[in-house]
């Protein structure tokens, strides 16, 4: 599932951005490296297929619905880890522009969730690991279905994580997480058994295919420890750098207060008290205090004033959505007709 | 189901029709509306939870840029309302969950989940809304030269143009294939599981065949691993101006509360 930008807090979309722009420009270093341009074509094809698979989907009996083609396992057999990874992001990106899965920042942590676990933990240490030596459909089978499923549960782990520490939700941390490995079980069983199918159907009709991308393991013999490492600095140095600019944005206290006290928000002070506080108190307000201040002084209980900066709120609100509106309409019915641009 | 993608692919071809026109943002350099985009998401994400009212300026934007680009806002807001039924499935149980009152408009008592789930979807239709935006004021593939000049790697936006190209000539097989596939089974909406198995590793193979087709045509012509265009790209004062005026407004935004203050200066007015 996508995480979407709505869910997310600007430092922990930002530090997610930077875990795979790393492992991005990490990737793309390996693949310059090993200096096989046919690579290149066939990375792109690939992602195209992985499209257009996932357009395709079949009836699950008995159920009424239907699955389809995850495909960061399949791209890791069929590519090798560094490849693939690339890949996906390609793949996730295009999604993001044109079908608005997610957004512009949650795309970190998308190709993050879907991509890292296949690629760089699942591949390398459980499917490889079990079709290791000879191949054969039953190997074939357990690895796929194995490496799927931990893949997509880690996955759907890392989408409740981003979640939680983002804040945006008032479902509680192990309800969120149970909801999600459940619904991500029967999913990484039907992209397990896909990808085990169309493993198996490729490696029948033409075994070269497998064995060449077998062949091709010096590329995906990734030392994880670099990858790790280089994670682990670029999440520090962002991390750092940009809650430093995001402090003001209270959501990782927000989220404590939820985990230990159980209640949303602290209750607001008093509105004459000016204490030092009472600023910092403002950020985190329910809604911001932005009302003028006699309307603070003749409303006598705190719901009352709160109301009133309410009413505010929407009514100025409904202003500038006008003005907007009409903005909007003004800026269209001005311009000319615009022909198509020559490039 | 075949109709399902023919939309995907009429999706696809629309937006980049609309990024071929010929309007004052078109014109300008996609590296400064890559950066003007970047910079309205992170700015409107960075409010919390409860915000509604200081959101709303924010759809000034997205109005500017429709106006000024002469975009259909009837599709866009259907591209909108049809994606991410994620949001909503989460979403939607801050309301339940989330229960203590927290506004009351006279008879009306508003709980703090109702108001964060509004919020989050306002989030939602401006961030998403910004990305389509992005799209279709640019292209596709003037997005992936912005980022080249702007120092992504040249093997991703390689492989982003490549798989931009291929994406159209995939999708039209595994359209055939359905179609033909539908035609030999009374109609069946959905393959099953064997069969489907069977058209993908089809189509999978055919992939790969062509992978290797253009991998000889390449190499043929003396491909050197990057792609060469003739776009030119020129960071000049109107690009100057549209980043600046723009950040500058998401930041008085940002540091205002601009909805707030006049509501309550009209308020005041009134009595």
């Amino acid at each position: 599932m996508h995480m979407a930008d709505a869910l997310l807090s600007p430092a922990l979309g930002g530090t997610m951005w930077a875990v795979t722009g790393a492992t991005i420009i990490y990737c793309s270093q390996k693949i310059k490296h090993s200096l096989d341009d046919r690579k290149i074509p066939l990375m792109g094809v690939m992602g195209a297929f992985i499209f257009a698979a996932q357009m395709i989907n079949f009836a699950i009996p008995a159920t009424g619905s239907s699955g389809h083609l995850g495909g960061g396992l399949l791209l890791a057999i069929l590519l090798g880890p560094a490849a693939a990874f690339l890949t996906l992001a390609s793949v996730l990106t295009v999604q993001a522009l044109f079908f608005a899965d997610g957004g512009l920042l949650a795309l970190g942590c998308n190709i993050f969730n879907l991509g890292f676990a296949p690629c760089f933990i699942t591949y390398p240490l459980i499917y490889q690991r079990i079709t290791k030596g000879r191949l054969t459909a039953g190997r074939l089978l357990f690895g796929a279905l194995a490496a799927a499923i931990i893949g997509l549960q880690l996955g759907s782990l890392g989408v409740v994580i981003q979640t939680n520490m983002s804040g945006m939700l008032s479902l509680s941390f192990s309800s969120f997480l149970l909801l999600m490995q459940a619904i991500h079980l029967p999913i990484g069983i039907v992209e397990g058994l896909i990808t085990a199918g169309v493993v198996s159907f490729i490696w029948r009709a033409r075994p070269e295919i497998l064995d060449r991308s077998g062949a091709e393991q010096a590329l995906g013999q990734l030392p994880l420890r670099n990858v790790l490492i280089g994670l682990v600095v670029a999440t520090i140095l962002t991390g750092g750098l940009i809650s430093w600019f995001a402090s003001e944005n209270p959501d990782g206290l927000e989220w404590s207060l939820l985990k230990t006290t159980d209640q949303q928000e602290l209750p607001l002070p008093a509105t004459g008290i000016k204490a030092p506080l009472q600023k910092l108190q403002d950020q985190t307000a329910l809604l911001p205090d932005y009302g003028f201040r006699q309307e603070n002084q003749t409303g006598t209980d705190l719901t009352g004033a709160k109301t009133g900066t309410t009413v505010a709120g929407l009514v100025g609100g409904a202003i500038i959505l006008l003005f907007g509106l009409l903005l909007g309409i003004i800026l269209k019915k001005s311009g000319k007709h615009y022909g198509r641009q020559n490039r | 189901m075949a109709g399902k993608i023919d939309n995907v692919f009429n999706d696809i071809g629309r937006l980049e029709m609309l990024a071929e026109q010929n309007s004052p943002i078109h014109r300008l350099d996609p590296r400064a509306k890559l950066l003007v985009t970047i910079f309205f998401v992170l700015t409107v994400v960075s409010y919390d939870k409860y915000a509604i009212a200081d959101l709303l300026p924010f759809f000034l934007y997205p109005a500017m840029i429709i106006g000024l680009a002469n975009l259909p806002v009837g599709y866009l807001l259907k591209k909108l309302l049809i994606v991410s039924p994620f949001v909503l499935f989460i979403t939607i149980f801050n309301p339940f969950i989330d229960r203590e009152i927290m506004v009351e408009l006279g008879p009306l008592a508003i709980s703090g989940g109702w108001i964060s789930f509004a919020s989050l979807l306002l989030r939602f239709s401006l961030t998403v809304g910004a990305a389509l935006l992005l799209i279709a004021t640019t292209g596709f593939p003037a997005v992936c030269g912005a980022l080249d000049k702007m120092g992504a790697p040249r093997i991703l936006t390689v492989q982003f143009l490549m798989l931009y190209r291929y994406l159209f000539v995939l999708i039209e097989e595994g359209i055939r294939m359905i179609r033909a596939h539908a035609l030999r089974s009374f109609s069946r909406s959905r393959p099953r599981y064997r069969v489907y198995l069977q058209l993908l590793g089809n189509l999978l193979l055919r992939t790969l065949d062509r992978a290797q087709r253009i991998h000889l045509a390449m190499l043929s012509r003396a491909f050197s691993g990057e792609i060469k265009t003739v776009r030119q790209f020129n960071f000049g004062r109107a690009e100057l101006l549209f980043l600046l005026s723009a950040t500058g407004t998401f930041i008085i935004l940002r540091a205002t509360h601009l909805t707030g203050l006049l509501g309550s200066l009209i308020l005041e007015i009134v009595r």
